[in-house]
């Protein structure tokens, strides 16, 4: 009986000295979806936290997620890869906008074959992904590659199993350059796919494409620089082969016009230009127009913040940052559509 | 009255009180039990009503499991739930009635603590960790050698060999099977210990007198009267093996797909409904996981009640004997 | 000797021989995933684990917010949950033995036990989450709570029998009521039968991760805050251990070695509990 006493005392000091501990402190900002911008979103927190000791709590949960959790008001912020079109903006009372640009890499894991040795073109990879093409050495694949060793290896496609923004990007792209894989899979954030293995998050992917031999995956850049991933060059809109780098996201990306786009809702993929990488794409912060969240003008003070100071850990791992007219068009944004119970919270005092 | 009795009777009342709030609050307590069953039901009944109604029986007999279309079916989860938890009891059930055999006949006496203590670890580890044991260990020694050498020498044999045809990928409904057999063999084998313990001396020694070997003794006298008990473990590791997420998630594949192989990737229904269910957008989809929670529910529901009403019957037989 | 009993002889060798190699396999079974744990584990295992919180990817850092986080909600799981377990099989064994109430609340109990803890998740995100519109390490200690009561139930009861009924009988004959009994002469007497039966549902609640991904969701940072997502260790190993970075990897071998050294000890303090002190009758006769 004294014992049960004791440990419930125990308990619940605890839990009060958290709670006390807790209440000196402000409440973390939270976020929650897209994987893609996770890496730079976590540096950005470390950074900003050790500058003003305010945390930003981002959890990457995938762009369903975000979409999910910041409808039902679970979190500040919701982060996508798949822009919200401006008629389901309005439904929600959602405000959207493009905080950071990046690249979607198909990689590989083909023994002897090193990072940037493989060319594909969106044609092949449709076919792969639809359970065409099955083996390394088909003659789709060697046409794209004369002098590479392709062994008789099994393909083993990695797919996302959580609704992302990543697989809209990837998805997109392959409807429109394959008439079958948009009629047989379609474009959307979670897809049902004919063939290959489910994995979660682009974190998933990645792990699971670096330990299945034979297998081919789609992630997001920054995922490919952190951990040195065997990634295949793309043949583009223009029929040039490029390579996966900031030049080539920033050339897919210099000609979107922001301006005209209602709701920021503007895909990158497929661009035209020399130099333009097929798969770009931006990722996308929602927050509600007139929402409750006390937290709603501290989020915007450190997305202020990483607009403008967190650049350089930005570009450090391969992201591109948005051109500067579209940080003014945003900042506008922020001042004439966000409101907390009612009065408008940009700029902040 | 005296001075003495007085506080004695409000002694006498005070106690009474304290019995019918100290009987209350157990009361209460136990019916808390009922009613925590009764909601989480009610829940996931709310929950799950509005992809109930919408495919109807349709939903436990199609696999397409589409996000864009809006169009779920739980016949992939469901074949893959029943199929590794089958494949672990197919495993683990030999593997726990022979280690039960070795601890209580074989072993020496001294060594018979420390193993079984050795054996009841393994159920203390955490399945998080079988998970990532599976998926960073187990999968490449599967994918670079019994995966090919299954595929080799019996993806040919007519008949089993659809089992095993396809590429080796190394996740899948078979390892999901391997990671759930080990994660229920000290479950089973600490219940057929147990058993095999409680037998009678008396009608092991009349067979012993009566010429029996070891080996007979044990398949003709201990397994007959232990069958009630061995059934009824069995079927509670397949309870846990039916629920279990963590381990498989890793491991399974993650594909809404039925492909008849053994080695190709699935899905379970405790798999999906973790990946998924942060991401569900729309209501459809998130009351056809909830939906996918309660057929799970019922199915464990169902498993465990039929073990303990075969329990309780063979208790009963038994006791008559 | 003749050939029917040397058949027999030889079955019998072979039946007892492939008992032992089944006992080899799963002794080696579980050496592998020891060893698996210690060698990858142990590597990272330093005092930055201790003192740092989760990192970003590539950055240096700890597990000391998952840590706490988790010791939080599992203590405060098993305040929760400990209590009306105890309870309920006080009822089960004092006041209701043999009540036709009592046999339906055991087969529900162990329904309960076996229920997937995915769908426990499922139940307090409905009910917590979503009604208090945040993800929060209360909701996560509540479904770790409802996942306790049904463990504590059945070891309780369990030991609640096995004190004998003269104990009460002679408890009565003073003129005790019976919640006076209980707690004066029952509960002390099974004290270490209950107290094993906390630490196995200690035990049991610190390796789950289900349920938590629903409710406490996880924190990147240092959070004591009962009413925001906390972090702890099975969401983090979950998350890290299928990341590519090598540094997150690493810290979720290293936190999972930490669980399982966690359990494990829970798992063996409780066989000497109740090897040691037994019951409560042993130790007056």
């Amino acid at each position: 009986m004294h014992r049960i006493f004791i440990m419930t005392a125990t308990v619940a000091a605890l839990a009060l000295a958290g709670a006390v501990s807790g209440l000196a402190m402000a409440d973390d900002i939270s976020g929650a979806g897209a994987t893609f911008p996770y890496p730079v979103y976590a540096k950005w927190a470390e950074a900003y936290k050790q500058k003003t000791g305010i945390g930003m709590n981002y959890q990457s949960i995938g762009s369903g997620g975000g979409i999910k959790q910041i409808e039902a008001s679970t979190v500040t912020f919701g982060a996508s890869d798949k822009p919200l079109e401006p008629a389901d903006l309005k439904q929600n009372g959602l405000v959207q906008w493009p905080q950071i640009i990046g690249g979607v890499v198909p990689v590989v894991n083909i023994p002897g074959i090193k990072p940037g040795d493989l060319v594909l073109d969106g044609a092949t990879v449709a076919s792969i992904y639809l359970g065409e093409i099955s083996r390394w050495n088909d003659p789709a694949i060697k046409k794209l590659n004369p002098s590479l060793p392709l062994p008789k290896l099994d393909i083993a496609p990695i797919y996302r199993s959580d609704g992302s923004g990543t697989n809209f990007l990837f998805t997109n792209y392959l409807s429109q350059v394959s008439p079958a894989f948009s009629k047989t899979i379609g474009a959307n954030t979670s897809v049902q796919w004919p063939v290959g293995i489910g994995a979660k998050g682009n974190e998933g992917v990645a792990n699971q494409t670096a330990q299945t031999s034979g297998a081919i995956g789609y992630v997001e850049y920054a995922y490919v620089k952190q951990t040195n991933m065997t990634y295949a060059k793309l043949i583009n809109h223009d029929g040039k082969t490029v390579a996966p780098e900031a030049r080539t996201f920033q050339a897919a990306a210099a000609n979107a016009d922001w301006e005209r786009a209602q709701g920021y809702y503007l895909i990158l993929t497929n661009q035209p230009g020399a130099a333009s990488w097929p798969l770009t794409g931006a990722s996308f912060i929602l927050m509600h127009a007139d929402g409750k969240d006390p937290n709603t003008a501290p989020a915007l003070k450190f997305f202020d913040w990483a607009f403008k100071s967190g650049q350089p850990l930005a570009e450090s791992l391969d992201y591109v940052p948005l051109p500067a007219n579209v940080l003014k068009l945003v900042e506008k944004t922020w001042q004439d559509s966000l409101k907390v119970n009612g009065s408008p919270i940009w700029p902040a005092k | 009255m005296s001075a003495v009795t007085i506080p004695y009777q409000l002694q006498l009342r005070r106690e009474a009180r304290s019995e019918y709030i100290f009987r209350f609050m157990t009361m209460a307590a136990a019916l808390l039990v009922l009613a925590l069953l009764a909601g989480v039901l009610l829940a996931l009944l709310y929950g799950g009503w509005p992809a109930l109604r919408t495919f109807r029986f349709g939903f436990l007999t199609t696999t397409i499991w589409n996000p864009v279309t809006e169009q779920f079916g739980a016949l992939a989860p469901l074949y893959g739930t029943v199929i590794t938890s089958l494949l672990a009891m197919l495993l683990a059930v030999p593997l726990a009635f022979g280690i039960a055999i070795f601890l209580t006949e074989t072993c020496p006496l001294w060594l018979r603590s420390p193993i079984s203590t050795c054996i009841e670890l393994l159920a203390a580890v955490p399945s998080i960790v079988f998970g990532i044991w599976g998926l960073f260990v187990l999968a490449p020694v599967l994918q670079h050698t019994v995966q090919p050498w299954l595929i080799d020498t019996l993806g040919d044999v007519p008949g089993i060999g659809k089992l095993f045809r396809g590429p080796p990928y190394g996740i899948g409904l078979m390892t999901a099977g391997f990671v759930l057999a080990v994660m229920v063999l000290p479950f089973i084998t600490s219940v057929m210990r147990e058993i095999f313990l409680a037998t009678p001396r008396s009608l092991k020694e009349a067979a012993y007198g009566l010429g029996a070997t070891q080996w007979e003794v044990i398949w003709d006298v201990v397994l007959p009267n232990a069958r009630a008990g061995a059934v009824g473990g069995i079927m509670l590791g397949l309870g846990r093996a039916l629920g279990e997420t963590m381990a498989v998630t890793f491991v399974v594949g993650n594909a809404h797909r039925i492909s008849g192989s053994l080695l190709a990737p699935g899905t379970t229904i405790s798999a999906s409904i973790a990946n998924e269910f942060t991401e569900a957008v729309g209501k459809l989809y998130t009351s056809s996981l909830i939906a996918l929670g309660l057929l799970l529910f019922v199915l464990t529901f169902v498993i465990i009640a039929a073990a303990r009403l075969l329990l309780l019957r063979l208790e009963a037989r038994g006791a008559q004997v | 000797m003749s050939s029917n009993l040397r058949r027999r002889r030889v079955t019998a060798a072979i039946a007892l021989g492939a008992s032992g190699v089944a006992t080899l396999l799963g002794l080696a079974i579980l050496a592998a995933i020891l060893w698996t744990l210690f060698s990858r584990g142990l590597g990272g295992l330093s005092w930055q684990v201790f003192t740092q919180t989760t990192p970003a990817p590539g950055s240096s850092g700890g597990l000391i917010n998952a840590i706490y986080g988790s010791l939080v909600m599992t203590l405060l799981g098993l305040a929760i949950g400990a209590p009306i377990g105890i309870l309920a099989a006080t009822y089960l064994s004092e006041y209701g033995r043999g009540a036709k109430l009592s046999t339906v609340i055991r087969f529900i109990n162990d329904v309960l036990l076996s229920a997937p803890s995915i769908v426990i998740g499922l139940f307090v995100y409905t009910l917590v989450v979503l009604s208090m519109g945040h993800f929060s390490a209360i909701a996560g200690a509540i479904s770790l709570g409802i996942i306790v009561i049904p463990v504590t139930v059945r070891t309780a009861e369990d030991m609640l029998r096995l004190i004998p009924s003269s104990m009460r009988q002679a408890s009565a004959g003073l003129g005790a009521q019976p919640w006076r009994t209980i707690t004066s002469v029952v509960y002390p007497a099974a004290r270490s039968g209950l107290l094993t039966g906390v630490l196995l549902a200690l035990a049991r609640i610190s390796g789950e991760t289900a349920p938590l991904l629903f409710t406490a969701l996880n924190n990147q940072f240092w959070s004591a805050k009962l009413n925001q997502p906390m972090a702890n260790l099975p969401v983090v190993i979950f998350q890290f251990a299928t990341s590519p970075y090598k540094n997150w990897q690493s810290l979720a071998w290293t936190g999972a070695l930490l669980i399982t050294l966690f359990v494990l000890v829970l798992s063996i303090l409780a066989r000497l509990i109740s090897n040691l002190f037994g019951t409560g009758e042993s130790r007056i006769e």
